[in-house]
């Protein structure tokens, strides 16, 4: 009984791996981290599309890119750029904030 | 002093539930506070390497470094936590016999406590770095020292108080389902450390998503409240998970019971008649 359900999880390993790197072919969009602020602190995306985010931290302080809508998380380096993917997205508002400082480091992401 | 306070206590507190679900389920093992101490304070000591090469991890592999990384430490916790349930099931029979046959205390210190010291060590390696940046942003953000140690020690002991809460609750369990009831929730924090560690593989775009968002259940408990945060940390709740997450889930439950079922089966069966398999 038990043995018999071995093969069917291989077989869910194998469809996993088959499916691994999908080509990436998408668009980036860029965010700035500038005295604890995104800037833009609204950036607009194609809704259905898988997106590249490139994220740039201008400040000397590390930041983390946080967002709850799109769950997504990510330290910034203090002068650092990182890269992150996120969706295809439902249009709609997706709102994200830097986590090391959330006063002044808020943005949203809108899909269209 | 209370922003920082908050964000310490919501690391420090996802890494004292891992921390203390390993103390009820190492429960009645001599010496294994000094294994759980050790494994907190590789984790500090992770936790400040890593916050202090974040930059060098964030450049790696192609910009994907803090992924891979994360995902690695979240696979290598799950195979870890692993490794010790099909432990337990393989030898906890044995252990139970030897102790009815001989009454008396059988050391189960063979157990694979390293691999439990591991898991409590990766635990406060991830969430603590996280503080230690943070922290470093606060330091150059001009925050006086005040502020910054009232924060740093009303988070942890927020977070440490939180996870001893839930300690002693589990000690409630009656002692006959109370190992059941640990093995249950290592496996399901196993589970849940899978789920995250394929999240980070699809930010990084290295796995498919199977599907962005599942389900949300945002409005009946958010990820952010305490209550989402403790099921997080515990049994891997995520309140818009992608379906890739659910099936690391799924199939990280499933392959540690699997584990327990077949390496836990009594290898030799010496009394004929009592241990006929059922048909079928």
């Amino acid at each position: 009984m038990t043995s018999m359900r071995i093969p069917k999880l291989i077989l869910a390993c194998g469809i996993l791996l088959a499916g691994l790197p999908a080509a990436a072919e998408d668009t980036d969009f860029n965010l700035v981290i500038r005295e604890h602020k995104f800037v833009p602190a609204e950036i607009t995306v194609p809704a259905r599309k898988k997106i590249k985010l490139v994220i740039e931290n201008q400040d000397a302080t590390p930041e983390e890119f946080e967002s709850d809508s799109l769950n997504r998380e990510k330290v910034v380096p203090p002068k650092g750029k990182i890269t992150l993917f996120v969706g295809p997205l439902e249009p709609g508002r997706y709102p994200f904030f830097g986590e090391f400082h959330k006063e002044t480091a808020k943005g949203v992401l809108i899909a269209k | 002093m209370l922003g920082i306070a908050i964000l310490v206590f919501r690391e420090v507190l996802e890494a004292a539930l891992v921390v203390s679900v390993v103390f009820a389920a190492t429960r009645g093992v001599p010496g294994r506070e000094r294994w759980i101490g050790a494994g907190v304070a590789t984790g500090v000591l992770g936790a400040v390497a890593v916050a202090l090469s974040a930059s060098v991890i964030a450049d790696a592999a192609a910009g994907m470094g803090q992924e891979l990384f994360n995902a690695t430490v979240l696979f290598a916790a799950v195979v870890m936590i692993g490794w010790h349930a099909i432990w337990m099931a393989t030898h906890g029979r044995q252990l139970a016999l030897q102790l009815k046959a001989l009454g008396s205390e059988v050391s189960v210190g063979h157990r694979p406590l390293v691999a439990l010291l591991l898991v409590v060590a990766l635990a406060v390696l991830r969430e603590g770095s996280e503080v230690v940046l943070f922290l470093f942003a606060q330091v150059a953000g001009g925050f006086g020292w005040v502020d910054i140690a009232g924060g740093i020690a009303l988070g942890v002991a927020g977070g440490c108080a939180t996870g001893f809460a839930l300690y002693l609750g589990l000690l409630r369990i009656p002692i006959r389902h109370f190992f059941t009831a640990t093995n249950w929730l290592l496996l399901l924090l196993a589970a849940g450390m899978a789920s995250q560690g394929a999240r980070f593989l699809v930010q990084a775009d290295l796995l498919p998503s199977l599907g962005p968002k599942l389900w949300d259940t945002s409005t009946l408990l958010s990820d952010r409240s305490l209550l989402g945060q403790t099921l997080h940390a515990l049994i891997g709740y995520d309140a818009r998970p992608a379906g890739i997450q659910v099936l690391f889930y799924v199939i990280t439950g499933a392959l540690i019971v699997l584990g327990m079922k077949v390496w836990g089966k009594p290898r030799r069966r010496t009394h004929g008649a009592h241990g006929a398999p059922q048909a079928r």
